[in-house]
């Protein structure tokens, strides 16, 4: 993140990003990983995700931000997440019907259980928090062409 | 047999939607088919999509043809009243008529409506080993309707991209040109 005094917030504003946004964005991912055993799941952690990507935004101004994530990478991720989705959706075909659960339960109460329920929350997560920032990013970038002009 | 059918209408709708030439009459076609969508994901045993699909797409029925109503509405009125009172007293009777026999499948009031839930919270665990039930409810029993969500989510930000995208370097380059 170098840091250029024109663009985006005050020193102060930086320095604190700087120390806050890896955390929020480590929030958000345990949120995902937990979503089968603790309250939250996909779409919440997805959504702090882009969170943490539009606090950068807001902080260092748009440039170091699309430098981490570009609009045609945030729309591949995208497509990404949509289509891990509907292939979990699919491999339940393999024991019989659409959605089936045919992953092994494990035991409750531990990270590694519940089948394909953690799978689809990172498959959601991922779908949700790029399409936010890709419809935050699109928002941005159409008020700079219009500055330009 | 009726997803079939009412997948046929969909795409029949849909190219009506494209090439009818009257603004409105497009607009209502488009919600055909989110009408026939709602219906198919009732088919497919999805209620709580159907629900929001139906509730949405009223909305945005409502939104567009108050956007295209000021536009080109051949409205005529005058010389057709009796046509016009006769199907609107027709659809009446039906609406009516229909509504009687779904209201008589109602469960009477007092009575419980938790079975399905009652299950989900009994088997959940052992089903699907999340701990989470509401995890195990949308990620595993009712799949389908998350599915569909995510699908509302994707369409919708491939829609703002189109439309707030950067014009292309060639319409740039025509736009010098002809400047």
């Amino acid at each position: 993140m170098q840091d250029n005094p024109k663009t985006g917030m005050s020193l102060i504003v930086k320095t604190i990003t700087r120390l806050t946004v890896g955390l929020i964005l480590l929030f958000g991912i345990y949120i995902v990983l937990h979503g089968h055993l603790s309250p939250g799941g996909g779409f919440a952690g997805g959504v702090i995700i882009a969170l943490s990507f539009v606090h950068l935004m807001l902080a260092f101004g748009k440039d170091i931000a699309v430098s981490k994530v570009s609009k045609n990478l945030a729309s591949n991720l995208e497509s990404l997440g949509a289509l891990m989705f509907l292939g979990i959706a699919l491999i339940g075909f393999l024991g019989g019907s659409f959605f089936l659960n045919i992953l092994n339960k494990g035991k409750p109460f531990q990270l590694f259980s519940a089948g394909t329920i953690p799978l689809s929350n990172i498959a959601i997560s991922l779908k949700v928090g790029v399409g936010l920032f890709a419809i935050f990013l699109a928002l941005v970038i159409l008020e700079g062409t219009k500055k330009e002009k | 047999m009726e997803l079939h059918i009412l997948l046929l209408f969909m795409i029949f709708a849909a190219l009506v939607a494209i090439e009818v030439k009257d603004l409105l009459s497009s607009v209502i076609a488009v919600g055909s088919v989110g009408f026939a969508l709602c219906l198919a994901f009732l088919v497919l045993k999805a209620p709580d999509l159907a629900i929001t699909q139906l509730v949405v797409e009223i909305l945005c029925l409502i939104i567009l043809i108050r956007a295209t109503i000021s536009k080109d509405l051949p409205l005529v009125i005058e010389g057709r009243w009796v046509f016009n009172t006769v199907s609107t007293l027709l659809f009446v009777a039906v609406f009516l008529f229909f509504s009687y026999l779904a209201l008589k499948e109602l469960p009477g009031f007092g009575s419980p409506i938790m079975n399905v839930v009652k299950k989900y919270l009994e088997e959940g665990i052992t089903k699907t080993g999340a701990v989470n039930l509401v995890a195990a409810v949308i990620l595993d029993f009712r799949a389908y309707d998350t599915l569909g969500e995510a699908t509302v989510l994707f369409t919708a930000v491939i829609g703002i991209m189109a439309v707030l995208r950067r014009p292309g370097r060639k319409k740039i380059e025509e736009k010098e040109n002809a400047g």
